[in-house]
């Protein structure tokens, strides 16, 4: 993987994995909407690893204005061997209950946005032949629960959508992959008490490149979330009504 | 999952906040009135230093980007919350090195400034402040300070060994070192007690830029201070050979009587047996020879719930090597002294910082398993005579010497102390402070 773009560089798990590709040899393309922030991280790799190393701007919010950055991106970089898409938010659940607009916020931001930037990568993976996607979901995604849904419901929604994108591009030599991180310890948590169940930045950043080079399927990281979702999954609705989760 | 417990786990944290890092440009965060607030680094320092209960504390860890790097002169500049693991990581390869390193490469640039850290090389190159070009503080006031020796330079000397009390460190310009290889040609020579050792130290200290001797504490009589001098300077050869990257988590809390005086007689024993002859030379990588520690994490924890004490002193040798004998017979005789003694001796070369702990001598540092009031009483006494040989104990790894102590360690604390951060202050800060 010689040139990667990155959706939401800045994000603390994408950051780390930005350094992993650096140090590899990669050259960067980072987009985010904070270009003080943007700018930080590209010096950064820049010391870490003599890497060539572009920014751009976005805003989520601006769905019609993935597919111009990517191709900026496509232009700077000459072409595009892989790319992450790690922006996301975590919404206040009861603020989603009772304000559509916040609702609808996070629904942009995890879901719509995603898939928009998806579109144009789809597209342009399938014509090459080649490369990977990588997709940063969550382990929410993977079942509804009454303190997340919204959010879950957003990431449930990409997972869907990854599958399926995974399904249309293995005929083309194209791997997608899609990340299930658990809790991670970045500025998304800053607010949620840390308990033995979170993982460093670092570690699911690593393991997000690892995965990128392999071109894997579906990686839950940590790789303990794979036995507990798939024990979440299984619990009956009749039972898994009643629980408080 | 970080605790931010120091790294000797005494004392145990009561009642301490941990506050987000300021972004960018912004003003630091504050804990609710009247409370003050202190940098955490990597909790590499064994005592109360980095600790501040009953008030806040401020991770540093996402400062954790490089900023520049000029590969002719070896200057870096990088945000401090860069661990010298991640100096090494990165710049080893491209044939630089740390100018001074303590013996684990688990701390940050910002610690490494606040403790004004000694390494092997300190008859060689003095501290780590003295290489720190310069540096960004910023105080509870907003303020963004650059210091360096010709720009604020009270501050500079003032941050420099300043406990992490002068306000947060942002950023560093570090000078690092050219290396031809990362093995080092090493030396390895047995003394069979401390005159030997002493002997040994002034003839090769002046060959070998860097050194340490790690010291039985079990044995007595003519055998007391029998160990093994270690010294090396970096080598123009190189080898090819991989390293494999194991680092164990210790993955419980060891009952504590695994630390019982028959294991750690048997460790001594092993360690001070496992060479034959008097001197063997080698060719040895950077990383067992600086941190022969790190390849455990988390040793710590072996010392189990109760934590545990280091000490390090150091007291003036020229012409009285009995002080440090008497201190080793004290230590023996206890029986309460860990495996792992270290022994060195400090050079002349001046620190920029006035609360800079090295001073010409030799140096002591070794772990107490904390058995309570009787571990206590062994430092007290420890202490006095450190206090009679106008010797020093090293804040970074105390957890309980006096107020005096701490005056006649830090003689220049009342020139230090306007450049605290009001709303900065930290559990030992306070502890030493207090009125007698
Ligand atoms: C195995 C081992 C070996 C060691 N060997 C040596 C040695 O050989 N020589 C030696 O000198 N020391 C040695 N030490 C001690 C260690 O180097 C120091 O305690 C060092 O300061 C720890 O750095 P840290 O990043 O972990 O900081 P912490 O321990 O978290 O904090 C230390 C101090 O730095 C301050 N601080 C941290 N970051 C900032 C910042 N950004 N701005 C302002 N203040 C800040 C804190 O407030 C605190 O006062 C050793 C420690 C261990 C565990
Ligand atoms: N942390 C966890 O526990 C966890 C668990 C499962 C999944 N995840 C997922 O992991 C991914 C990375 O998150 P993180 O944990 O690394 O948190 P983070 O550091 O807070 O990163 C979130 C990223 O999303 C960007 N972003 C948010 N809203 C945006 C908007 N409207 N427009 C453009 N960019 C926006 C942020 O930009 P700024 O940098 O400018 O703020 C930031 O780069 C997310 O998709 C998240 O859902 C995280």
């Amino acid at each position: 993987m010689k040139k990667v773009v990155i959706v939401g560089a800045t994000s603390a798990i994408a950051a780390e994995a930005a350094r992993a590709l650096a140090l590899d040899g990669a050259s960067l393309f980072l987009i985010g909407r904070n270009s003080d922030k943007l700018e930080r991280l590209a010096g950064d790799l820049r010391v870490r690893s003599g890497a060539e190393v572009h920014t751009a701007a976005f805003e989520a919010h601006d769905l019609h204005g993935a597919s111009r950055v990517l191709e900026q991106a496509r232009s700077a970089l000459g072409e595009i061997d892989a790319a992450l898409v790690a922006h996301g938010d975590l919404p206040d659940q009861r603020a989603c209950e009772h304000d559509w607009a916040a609702a609808e916020r996070s629904l942009v931001t995890n879901f719509m946005s995603p898939a928009a930037f998806l579109t144009w990568l789809a597209n342009y993976f399938e014509g090459r032949k080649q490369g990977n996607i990588t997709v940063i979901s969550s382990v929410a995604g993977d079942r509804g629960r009454q303190s997340n849904y919204i959010y879950g419901a957003a990431k449930g929604g990409l997972t869907v959508l990854l599958q399926g994108l995974r399904n249309r591009l293995a005929h083309h030599g194209v791997s997608v992959t899609t990340i299930k991180p658990g809790f991670v310890d970045t500025p998304m948590t800053a607010h949620i008490k840390k308990g033995p169940l979170f993982a460093s930045a670092e570690a699911v950043g690593r393991r997000t490149a690892k995965a990128m080079r392999r071109g894997e399927s579906v990686v839950y990281a940590p790789g303990f979330w794979l036995p507990i979702m798939l024990i979440i999954r299984h619990i009956p609705e009749c039972i898994f009504k009643k629980l408080r989760l | 999952m970080n605790t931010f417990e120091s790294w000797g786990r005494f004392p145990k944290l009561q009642n301490q906040q941990v506050l987000p890092l300021p972004s960018p440009h912004n003003a630091l965060p504050f804990p609710p009135e009247g409370r003050t607030v202190l940098p955490y680094g990597l909790g590499r320092s064994y005592g109360d230093s980095c600790i501040n209960n009953g008030n806040a504390i401020i991770p540093t860890a996402g400062l954790s980007c490089f900023i520049d790097f000029d590969p002719q002169r070896g200057i870096v500049k990088a945000e401090a919350g860069v661990s010298l693991a991640t100096i090494l990581d990165v710049f080893v390869p491209r044939g630089w090195f740390l100018p001074v390193t303590p013996g684990t490469k688990f701390v940050t640039l910002g610690g490494a400034i606040a403790n004004d850290i000694h390494g092997k090389n300190h008859h060689k190159a003095g501290t780590f402040g003295r290489h720190v070009l310069s540096f960004g503080l910023l105080r509870s006031d907003g303020a963004h300070h650059t210091c360096s020796p010709s720009e604020n330079g009270p501050l500079y000397c003032a941050t420099i060994g300043g406990l992490g009390l002068t306000g947060l460190i942002t950023w560093v310009e570090l000078q690092l070192t050219p290396i031809q290889s990362p093995y080092l040609d090493t030396r390895t020579i047995k003394f069979r007690n401390l005159d030997e050792f002493f002997d040994i130290s002034v003839e090769s200290d002046a060959l070998f830029d860097y050194s340490v001797s790690w010291v039985d504490c079990t044995s007595e009589g003519d055998r007391l201070g029998r160990g093994l001098f270690m010294a090396g300077n970096f080598s123009s050869r190189s080898k090819r050979k991989k390293r494999p990257n194991l680092a164990l988590p210790f993955p419980c809390e060891a009952p504590s009587w695994l630390l019982n005086s028959l294991f750690m007689r048997s460790f001594n024993n092993l360690y001070y047996n496992k060479q034959l002859s008097r001197t063997v030379d080698a060719l040895t990588h950077y990383e067992p020879f600086f941190y022969p520690l790190d390849a455990i994490l988390n040793w710590n924890r072996m010392y189990g719930k109760r934590g545990f004490f280091q000490y390090q002193l150091v007291v003036p040798f020229e012409h009285d090597r009995n002080i440090i004998k008497e201190i080793f017979r004290r230590i023996t005789r206890s029986k309460r002294a860990s495996f792992l003694a270290v022994l060195k001796t400090f050079g002349d070369i001046e620190s920029p910082g006035m609360m800079s702990f090295p001073t010409k001598g030799v140096t002591l540092a070794l772990d107490f398993p904390n058995d309570g009031k009787p571990t206590l009483a062994l430092m007290d006494e420890l202490d006095s005579i450190v206090k009679d040989a106008h010797g020093r104990i090293y804040a970074a790894k105390d957890a309980r010497m006096s107020p005096e102590m701490f005056r006649l360690s830090y003689p220049r604390v009342g020139e230090f102390a306007p450049f605290i951060d009001p709303n900065f202050s930290s559990s030992l800060w306070r502890r030493v402070m207090e009125p007698a």
